[in-house]
């Protein structure tokens, strides 16, 4: 689905990202550590295609294409969808017609699918207005429902939400990468899986959203190196005992 | 090397028009009007058919040619029967605008062609809008309207002024006096849409006066490329809790010059302004004053002006504030520039390209729900918004 082939990026002339090398799976869900400032949140930019994510060196495939210089929008036509931690606020564009932009030629119903994210209320206020921490999460949800991509680039799905948001949240976010929970009229669990084949990257401090989905894989961003691959439990429980210092020791 | 000084207005030479023309030939319908004409009154959000209308009031050049109500409760006559009928209105006739203002409100009080008058009964909620449409056929005509309103005590009403050429006039020039005067508890939603020709020059003049609880809700859309508009109305809040809000939007293309503004002054306790303007150029220039002026506490005002630079002009904000006792609370935040990088790249990673992103940007920048209006007239005004939006891009 995604390969990264040694990736240095630079950002305002400061080398951010220093040979990443990664590799995600149809359907597999990654989850990426690493402590502020470690290149975490530039890795998705850079993986999205925002300009000021200058990419000195390497490559990005995405499946099976080279989308290393590719325009952002190009990449989201393909199916790279990501969340935005703080988006900005677009005076007098409806979230309704956000979301419709983001289903792009596919008919959806904008409706049906607000009721998920329990967003019916705000759908004709416009896009990031006045939105509390967890309706902006929950807008994401439906954007990305609508825009139904392959490869998914969560940031913190978790910051800014309450316990009650973070349980919708992380149930909308199963939805989106592993499809539909319960099995429907005639087609059996296995064949509906088997069509569904979202990838997720996803960067989380906390993990609570390891409580939500089936994370196949972690490995922990240090000073813009990968490392510590390992099972994304164990990964956050080493931290929250030790911290990052052990990244140090194994990067050295 | 500084523009600021530089006062570009085009000067406007009242003996290049003609004042002097002969009288259109009256129309019982609107209907009857080319449909060329209903057309162009449509891009001004006037419609002929008149329905959903209170009523209706058509001037073109020099003289009324219809005028009616269909409602109880609102008068609509041609200003100068209004005149005739009252005695020559002495207490609203140039009592709120200064006659000798300047060169256009002289030219204004030494002959009128016409306007209209309307006047609500006292209580009367009218539902369904006014609409008039001060018309423009012929090229070089010079038209003077005064219009007054007078909304009674604790009536309502929306009026809906179109102005408009027909569209074969490119140069023609229109003096427009309006005297507005909004009585305790009255309430007026005054919706104006402006879609003149390239060479048009056009001077408005008004003034509202509100008593206490009266409502002042003022709409101003020019999107249409025009020669010169000179526009500053002002509205005076003379009685308690009364409010008045002006919102507009200005697109400017190149060859339009448009220095339109507006003044609140607050003259009364718990009185509140708002203005609201939304500018953007793509060629032209645009200067946008606003003033809102406390002279009694408490009171309240707040003043938003934001400008967008599309291509090659020049949009100038100018917002004042003015506070002449302690106590008046008086805020303004003012923006004008480039649409923002962050808003583009949203918009492209939900795959858009740059052009779609500007333009859906561009689209909700102009966007008019703000103003609450009838849902007819908001969609006939998206209307005008795409036909303006297809020349910016």
């Amino acid at each position: 689905m995604l390969t990264i082939e040694d990736l240095f990026v630079k950002v305002g002339g400061r080398e951010i990202l220093k040979g990443i090398n990664l590799q995600i799976s149809d359907g597999e869900n990654y989850i990426l550590f690493g402590p502020n400032g470690s290149g975490k949140t530039s890795l998705l930019m850079t993986l999205m295609g925002f300009d000021g994510y200058e990419i000195v060196q390497g490559r990005i495939y995405y499946d099976g294409q080279d989308i290393t210089h590719m325009p952002a929008y190009e990449r989201a036509r393909l199916g790279i969808g990501m969340s935005f931690q703080r988006p900005p606020t677009i005076h007098g564009l409806k979230t309704r017609d956000m979301v419709k932009l983001c289903a792009g030629d596919k008919e959806v119903d904008v409706d049906e699918m607000a009721k998920e994210v329990n967003f019916t209320d705000l759908l004709d206020r416009d896009i990031n207005s006045g939105f509390s921490g967890g309706e902006i999460k929950r807008s994401e949800l439906l954007q990305l429902m609508a825009q139904d991509p392959g490869l998914v680039l969560f940031d913190e799905p978790e910051s800014g939400v309450d316990l009650e948001n973070m349980n919708l949240i992380g149930k909308v976010i199963r939805g989106i990468l592993d499809g539909p929970l319960e099995p429907r009229n005639g087609i059996s669990m296995k064949e509906l899986k088997s069509r569904h084949q979202t990838s997720g990257l996803i960067i989380t401090h906390t993990g609570y959203i390891l409580d939500y989905i089936n994370a196949d894989r972690g490995q922990v961003l240090y000073e813009g190196k990968l490392c510590c691959t390992a099972r994304p439990r164990d990964i956050l429980d080493h931290i929250s005992k030790y911290g990052y210092k052990e990244c140090v020791r194994c990067l050295n | 090397m500084s523009q600021l000084n530089e006062n570009k207005t085009p000067r406007v030479d009242l003996g290049r028009y003609s004042f002097d023309q002969q009288e259109q030939p009256a129309l019982k319908d609107m209907r009857q009007l080319s449909e060329e004409d209903r057309k162009q009154l449509l891009m001004a959000g006037v419609d002929a058919s008149g329905t959903q209308r209170s009523g209706s009031y058509l001037h073109v050049n020099h003289s009324k040619v219809h005028c009616s109500t269909c409602r109880k409760g609102v008068e609509i006559l041609d200003i100068k029967e209004a005149l005739d009928k009252y005695d020559g209105l002495p207490e609203y006739y140039w009592q709120a605008v200064d006659k000798d203002k300047d060169e256009f409100t002289r030219a204004a009080a030494e002959k009128v062609h016409g306007g209209y008058f309307i006047r609500t009964e006292k209580g009367a909620k009218i539902t369904d809008p006014v609409q008039s449409c001060l018309f423009i056929k012929g090229e070089n005509v010079g038209q003077n309207v005064h219009n007054i309103i007078i909304i009674e005590e604790d009536s309502e009403l929306h009026v809906i002024t179109g102005c408009t050429t027909s569209a074969d006039v490119t140069s023609a020039l229109h003096l427009g006096i309006s005297e507005i005067y909004i009585k305790k508890g009255g309430k007026l939603t005054f919706t104006m849409v402006h879609n003149w020709g390239s060479e048009v020059m056009v001077r408005p003049r008004t003034v509202a006066i509100v008593q206490e609880d009266g409502v002042f809700a003022s709409n101003y859309i020019l999107l249409r490329p025009v020669k010169s508009v000179q526009s500053f109305p002002g509205v005076f809040l003379n009685g308690e809790r009364a409010v008045a809000r002006f919102n507009s939007i200005l697109v400017a293309p190149k060859g339009s010059y448009i220095d339109s503004g507006n003044k609140i002054v607050l003259n009364a306790p718990d009185t509140r302004g708002e203005i609201i303007s939304r500018t953007i150029t793509t060629g032209g220039t645009i200067i946008a004053p606003g003033i809102i002026e406390g002279n009694t506490a408490p009171a309240k005002g707040h003043l938003e002006c934001k400008g967008l630079v599309l291509s090659q002009g020049i949009i100038h904000a100018i917002p004042e504030l003015k506070a002449t006792v302690p106590g008046v609370e008086l805020s303004h935040e003012a923006a004008v520039g480039k649409i923002a990088q962050e808003e583009i790249e949203y918009l492209m990673a939900r795959g858009l390209d740059e052009e779609q992103a500007t333009s859906t940007i561009v689209r909700g920048f102009m966007n008019v729900d703000i103003m609450g209006l009838p849902a007819e007239l908001q969609a006939s005004i998206e209307e005008i918004i795409d036909e303006t939006e297809k020349d910016m891009f």
